[in-house]
């Protein structure tokens, strides 16, 4: 086992403890959505659509409803009509109306795959022979498949009540416009020495979670319903599915079970209110089950996107102007992330001249939803391939040209406010003085590439509750359902500020009832947000066990200090007293305790990531294969250390898949062509060599640990930093995701081809 | 109206601390094309109130209902804020009107 | 629509009799028709190892076989891997290298990873991820895993023998 980094000030945290639920998953005990079952459950499936582009003329259900077995069947006309407005739900921004148009399509679909009616059997197979029968007429209509064509004057409209709010009541299929101006860029132009202008365009990814959507819902005649899924926000299904079904959030309660891989993905809902309404229908809790297929085909990936970036330095390595359009695909509904794109796209340094567009435009794919770090990592990729280019022309490395230009503490935000204490500068240093940056790399066709990333990390509102039981042991709840590990250091929190070993510690993922709202596992905050509620309820516990030692020994409080695992008299008077032994004595002093805390976390630290890549690439293939990789992360206080890593090596492994081989293939009818994961070619353990970390500590001003959120950032680098190395492997600049063989081919033969009529001339 | 850029305005007795909202870049028509704005106000409410006051018509890009448009994040001093229009705006303050970034992964 | 086939099995070393239609897959009647929920389903056309058991000594996905397929077969799945007092090399080793995040994965490595030590005792580096490069994981790539196996296939050399191994 690796040594623990415990810089010494803690006892617990920044060591490595087996964590608590390991045991259930190792042994295959552990409960995800797909493994619930319920007396006289029924089974359900979704017909959907095969079209791109169509209007829905006619939904015959007779011969399917006719099947034994089928005991109900629902279509978009059963859900409630949903405002068309954005609002606030939990904390995410929704719009109700687009959201249940997703859920089941109401006049139109979208997508290839667009849900249409949903069915409930006795067995799934019955369920899918009963979808096979559902007669749907459809009126094909021309599919819109990319920001160009969804953009061009005279496009199909996708959303015909689609408006924006500088066109007008023009029919659009751009949903929004943002923009971020700073200083003067004609002027900073006018000033480079040098400038590069280049066109990108990355493909559109899925998070590729390895389980796929389940629900099962129960609805009880009084009204009362439960869900049973794998989600990374119990309170956010709650309120989703609550609008979605019209009906009371107080009338659901969601169980959240193991989660197998979200990314982002499962943020949102999509079998959910399904579930509860076929259950209401036919009186029987009901399971829905996604295949790979539908996953693929229907549920949030990423956006693909097309990014113009302008760049200007002067020779000193200086960076004084940067232009930036950008377009995101949001699929079927408005919302893609390209807020958030346009926002980190040059984050990491301070430019004094910049202006950036940023699009949101709807396009016949599945609706977007987050994946990890959303729109950082397509952003990211434009400018940190420019960057290189430009570290180059002014002849310095590469690291250097980001350090010269990097932020610190006070410096400006793409969006103006001033950065607190950051870990840019330490981010970039660690990779400098890494082994693998320093080591040489020599061989044909042997490229080495750097970039960075930046993600804000979010805080949002989490609860928590810790109770003292009888023998001093102590459990702690949360509502954060647990997607890396973070219940380990719930507990490890936990046991710090209780002066116990973390064994005497067990942490608990909480149901809608059971603990007070949290929002959603994601943004990179659960170890900061809930890792804040939890500290602060421990401490209060403390408070509460200080008040009854007080009344063991007959003194005031403040006469009292905890230190060390025990209470201690300040006077010297008495023999401190540990938690084990004023256990004993809770009944009889006031009664159990229970520590409580909520927050709306406030001191949100953002997180850098540096990824240093060596590759090697086949000149007769184009395989780009991976030597050597290595990725230095901010992560402010390192809780568990082994799940940090984690973090950072997933994320750069989803990453390298972007950069590589993912992509979704449509043909020209708008039909998905790879929908299982032959085709969807994510990597395997044959494609990566062992991920280096460096884990830096910058700590985070805002919170008592010092803890930043590490979930996200590392996905940022990886494409660029690909990109980068296979320049100075084969001098090909490539500018579109994913770098695949065929697209590298191409280039790589395009490039021998004038290479060879260049010496041909000069014959 | 005061100057661009301005923070704190000098009068007889010396400085008086003014907050300053940063004005989105796609409403700085409604303002002249200034981005930074000198504003009256101890709450967000009632800063919004005082950039509607100078330039008509710009509360309602910011306001829904009487409360902040779910699709705006504010940042106060660099940090995002919950609180909405009820939370408390420094002397001092910076005040930015951001995309909100939508919750998740 | 046929009816239903009894098939007779050992799982996990035990003789079992089931119950199943001749369309469940191999992986359906784990889990739905014996309650072994233990193998996951990630993809149901043998790309994601998620549901990887092993049958008369061989890892396959479950989700390619049918249950009448399996008649007098010896099967393992995750949940006969450890004693009845002590986890499997390979658990262990998992737990101990931070090996899983969210888990969903790890069933299905632990059998690939447990028929890979049967037949290689001492893999290398390559070996070990060139047999694993059925299962897909999604959350830790791969790092950690990989430096579990190696540290099991230690332990188990050092052991002498794999106990799950002569009980299955």
């Amino acid at each position: 086992m690796a040594a623990a980094t415990n810089n010494g000030h803690f006892k617990v945290i920044g060591t490595r403890p087996i964590r608590h639920d390991g045991i259930d998953k190792v042994m295959g005990r552990a409960k995800y959505g797909a493994d619930y079952a319920f007396p006289g459950m029924l089974h359900g499936k979704l017909l959907r659509s095969p079209h791109a582009h169509a209007r829905i003329k006619s939904i015959n259900l007779t011969k399917a409803l006719a099947l034994p077995g089928v005991k109900a069947i629902i279509t978009g006309k059963d859900l409630p009509k949903a405002e068309n407005k954005l609002e606030q739900s939990g904390e995410m921004t929704v719009n109700p109306y687009y959201l249940s148009m997703n859920i089941l399509a109401h006049d139109k679909v979208l997508y290839d795959g667009h849900a249409i009616a949903a069915v409930a059997a006795t067995n799934p197979h019955i369920a899918e022979e009963a979808v096979r029968l559902i007669e749907v007429e459809y009126e094909v209509l021309p599919p819109v498949m990319t920001v160009d064509a969804a953009m061009k004057p005279g496009a199909p409209i996708l959303l015909h009540d689609l408006r924006n709010k500088e066109e007008g009541n023009k029919e659009t299929n751009v949903a929004q416009h943002h923009q971020f101006k700073r200083g003067d860029i004609e002027a900073g132009f006018k000033s480079a020495d040098f400038i590069i202008e280049r066109e990108f365009n990355t493909a559109m990814v899925h998070q590729g979670y390895i389980e796929p959507h389940n629900a099962v819902g129960i609805y009880n005649t009084d009204g009362q319903a439960t869900i049973y899924c794998s989600t990374q926000g119990a309170f956010d299904v709650r309120s989703l599915s609550a609008q979605v079904l019209g009906i009371a959030v107080g009338k659901i309660k969601v169980v959240p079970a193991e989660i197998g891989g979200g990314f982002g993905g499962k943020t949102t809902i999509y079998l959910e209110p399904l579930s509860v309404l076929l259950s209401k229908m036919t009186g029987a809790p009901v399971k829905l089950v996604m295949t790979r297929g539908e996953v693929l085909r229907a549920t949030g990936p990423t956006s693909g996107s097309k990014i113009k970036v302008k760049m200007g330095a002067t020779k000193d390595g200086t960076i004084v102007a940067a232009q930036v359009w950008m377009a995101y695909e949001a699929g079927a509904y408005p919302g893609s992330p390209v807020g958030a794109g346009a926002m980190c796209i040059i984050a990491p340094y301070t430019i004094e001249n910049l202006q950036i567009d940023g699009y949101d435009v709807v396009v016949n794919r599945p609706k977007t939803a987050a994946y990890r770090a959303p729109g950082a990592t397509n952003a990211a990729f434009a400018s940190e391939t420019i960057i290189d280019e430009l570290a180059d022309k002014c002849g310095m490395d590469p690291l250097d040209f980001r350090l010269k230009n990097g932020v610190k503490e006070g410096s400006a935000q793409v969006v103006g406010p001033p950065f607190k204490r950051i870990g840019f500068v330490e981010t970039c240093e660690a990779i400098k003085n890494s082994e693998h940056y320093k080591s040489k790399l020599t061989g044909k066709n042997r490229g080495r590439g750097v970039a960075t990333g930046f993600w804000f990390n979010a805080g949002m509102q989490s609860s928590a509750t810790v109770n003292i039981h009888t023998d001093g042991t102590a459990s702690v709840v949360t509502g954060s359902t647990d997607i890396g590990g973070s219940r380990a250091a719930m507990a490890m929190i936990t046991a710090e500020v209780l002066g116990l070993p973390v064994t005497d510690v067990r942490p608990l993922v909480a149901d809608t009832d059971s603990i007070g709202h949290t929002d959603v596992t994601g943004g990179s905050r659960v170890t900061f947000a809930t890792g804040m509620a939890v500290y602060e309820a421990a401490q209060d516990a403390i408070k509460q066990l200080t008040e009854r030692a007080a009344k063991v020994w007959e003194i005031k409080p403040d006469q009292i200090e905890f230190r060390d695992g025990a209470f201690h008299s300040k006077a010297g008077d008495k023999p401190p007293m540990a938690i084990k032994e004023l256990a004993k004595r809770l009944a009889r002093t006031g009664g159990p305790i229970t520590g409580r805390a909520s927050v709306n976390a406030r001191g949100v630290g953002p997180g850098f990531a540096a990824t240093l890549v060596d590759v090697e690439v086949d000149p007769d293939t184009a395989k780009v294969k991976l030597l050597r990789c290595t990725i230095a992360q901010d992560a402010g206080r390192a809780i568990h250390p082994s799940y940090v890593e984690g973090q950072m090596q997933g994320g750069t492994a989803q990453g390298l898949g972007w950069a590589l081989n993912e992509e979704y293939f449509y043909d020209d009818k708008g039909t998905l062509r790879n929908t299982g994961l032959l085709d969807y070619r994510m990597p395997t353990c044959l494609d990566l060599p062992m991920i280096e970390t460096i884990i830096v500590e910058v700590p985070n001003p805002g919170h008592p640990l010092g803890v930043r959120g590490v979930g996200e950032v590392s996905i940022v680098p990886p494409p660029a930093a690909v990109a980068n190395a296979i320049f100075h492997a084969v001098g090909i600049r490539m500018m579109e995701t994913p770098m695949s063989p065929p697209k590298l081919m191409k280039e790589m033969l395009k490039k021998r081809a004038a290479e060879n009529a260049q010496s041909a001339a000069a014959d | 109206m005061l100057p661009d850029g301005a923070g704190p305005i000098r009068s007889g007795s010396g400085f008086f601390p003014m907050p300053t909202a940063i004005i989105p870049a796609l409403l700085r028509k409604l303002t002249a094309g200034r981005e930074r704005v000198a504003v009256k106000g101890g709450t967000v409410r009632e800063i919004v109130a005082d950039l509607e006051r100078q330039f008509p018509g710009l509360a309602n890009h910011l306001l829904d209902a009487g409360e902040i448009k779910p699709s705006i994040a504010i940042s106060i001093d660099g940090e995002i804020v919950p609180g909405g229009v009820l939370e408390p705006v420094g002397e001092n303050s910076e005040v930015h009107f951001l995309p909100a970034l939508s919750g998740g992964a | 629509m046929s009816r239903k086939t009894l098939v007779d099995a050992i799982v996990n070393g035990e003789p079992t009799e089931f119950l199943c239609e001749p369309r469940q897959s191999l992986l359906e009647c784990l889990r739905d028709v014996l309650e072994l929920t233990g193998s996951k389903e990630g993809c149901l056309t043998g790309d994601c190892g998620a549901c990887t058991v092993m049958i008369d000594g061989r890892a396959v996905c479950s989700c390619l076989v049918f249950g009448p397929e399996v008649q007098g077969k010896r099967i393992t799945t995750v949940e006969g891997l450890a004693d009845a007092t002590r986890l499997h090399a390979l658990q262990q080793q998992f737990l101990e290298h931070a090996s899983l995040q969210c888990g969903i994965c790890t069933p299905g490595f632990l059998m690939s990873a447990k028929a890979l030590l049967e037949r290689n005792p001492n893999p290398t580096e390559p070996e070990i991820r060139y047999a694993l490069a059925g299962n897909l994981c999604r959350c830790t790539g791969y790092d950690k895993i990989v430096r579990a196996v190696t540290d099991a296939a230690k332990t188990l050399r050092e052991d002498g023998h794999d106990r799950a191994a002569a009980r299955s």
